[in-house]
């Protein structure tokens, strides 16, 4: 049993039709984890030390423990305590606070690079907390780590196959079920593993380049 | 949720034998990912444009997919091939493959991260190449690594849960198992395998931290 031309291309579309819902998924927990990551890089720096110590430990917690567990987490136990999502809704959730983790980590060294003296301009301008962060922090920040997030965006993209431990029929769980239909599973995998790299390998050149141009634009900053 | 705490124990009972599966996987995909990552990461700086080539495209070629696909290629692809893994080396391949692509990485970055004039000392020393490998590149560039590499195993630790995918019995699939056959344990099996995994991932974390804490204090003094 060898490659079977004619069984991938047939297969192929079907495959490929599924691709909406992949971007919807990568998207949709992108956009968790970059705002998730944003609040728990505020909470993480606030002066109430309780607060920030337990984001910490969330933190923590979350980045070293696999997100097939706490998918199932999210899935299977809490509706049992109440709160019953879908699983789209929960893939998108968990994959999202998942990488909020990383993303906030991102953000943290974004603003660690801003320099002391930014601070102390904005205080003798009398800026109020709100404005320094919006007018002087975060627009100094962000920028420079705009290609390191956009990185996130990807491994986002490569984690969706995990969802479909919960079923969501995703480009995986299509391959794996075209394959049970007609045990053969080389076709299908070997489709789903090339659009995997196709999408995902110019991607990573863009945002190559991008970085380049930033840490041309804004110094050593990106790093 | 708490209510009854015999629960809890009654669940750690039968999961801490699937434990012991996943830290056999872990550790043996460590070695293995750490194997493979020197060998493709001295290979991306090799003087023969045709080994880096190669390298470059089994790294981007790990990088660019994701495991799971990786694990599922090799587990239910391969055998179309003639080639037949066990669950468990199957399971292991893609791990190590995967997150040696990643640390290969690390490996270079670290290499490429000694200043060229210790090369270009080793030079007029008239050390040989392998020599300044051994001597002046490596003993530097490994603790620059170091951090690198003890991050890329929590990632290993947490990948290992995907072996449960493919049937393999390890701590995420006992735990599955358990909250299939008694539906009522559902929120506190999927507790218990967090706080464990947590548990296997504490130490790892520590040695990072005093890791990155060491490879940043000695060079500065030095």
């Amino acid at each position: 049993m060898s490659w079977d031309w004619e069984f991938a291309i047939k297969v192929f579309p079907e495959i490929f039709n599924v691709i909406w819902l992949v971007i919807g998924i990568t998207f949709g927990a992108y956009a968790v984890a970059l705002v998730f990551g944003l609040i728990l890089t505020f909470a993480r720096r606030s002066s109430f030390k309780p607060l920030s110590w337990t984001v910490y430990g969330f933190i923590e917690f979350i980045r070293s423990t696999p997100p097939l567990v706490q998918l199932f987490f999210v899935y299977f136990a809490l509706p049992l305590i109440g709160i019953s999502l879908n699983k789209y809704v929960a893939g998108i959730l968990t994959l999202g606070i998942h990488y909020s983790t990383y993303v906030s980590e991102v953000y943290r060294s974004g603003i660690d690079s801003i320099e002391k003296g930014q601070w102390e301009a904005a205080r003798a301008l009398n800026f109020t907390k709100s404005q320094t962060w919006s007018k002087v922090i975060l627009p100094q920040a962000i920028p420079p780590v705009i290609p390191m997030l956009g990185n996130y965006l990807i491994v986002l993209f490569k984690e969706t196959p995990l969802l479909m431990a919960i079923g969501v029929v995703e480009f995986l769980q299509k391959a794996f079920l075209i394959g049970a239909d007609h045990f053969k599973y080389l076709e299908p995998l070997t489709i789903v593993g090339l659009l995997f790299l196709l999408l995902s390998y110019p991607a990573a050149l863009l945002i190559n380049r991008l970085e380049k141009w930033s840490n041309q634009a804004y110094g050593k900053g990106s790093r | 949720m708490w209510d009854n705490i015999n629960v809890y124990f009654d669940i750690l009972h039968k999961l801490l034998p699937a434990g012991w599966m996943t830290i056999k996987i872990l550790v043996t995909s460590a070695l293995l990912t750490y194997l493979i990552a020197f060998i493709a990461g001295l290979g991306r700086v090799s003087q023969f444009s045709i080994i880096r080539t190669l390298t470059m495209i089994y790294v981007e070629l790990f990088r660019g997919t994701s495991l799971l696909v990786q694990m599922f290629w090799i587990f239910f692809a391969l055998p179309a091939f003639g080639v037949e893994f066990s669950a468990f080396w199957a399971g292991v391949l893609a791990l190590s493959l995967n997150y040696g692509a990643y640390a290969s990485e690390v490996v270079r970055g670290s290499i490429l991260a000694i200043p060229k004039t210790q090369t270009e000392a080793s030079i007029a020393l008239n050390m040989t190449r392998w020599q300044r490998l051994k001597l002046v590149i490596l003993p530097q560039a490994f603790r620059i690594m170091l951090p690198g590499l003890g991050n890329n195993s929590i990632e290993l630790l947490k990948g290992t849960s995907l072996v449960s995918l493919i049937t393999l019995g390890d701590l995420t699939y006992r735990g599955l198992i358990i909250q299939n056959t008694n539906l009522s344990y559902t929120v506190p099996v999927f507790i218990l395998l967090l706080i464990l995994y947590f548990i296997i991932a504490l130490p790892l974390i520590i040695l990072v931290r005093r890791l990155e804490a060491s490879a940043s204090k000695g060079v500065a003094k030095v």
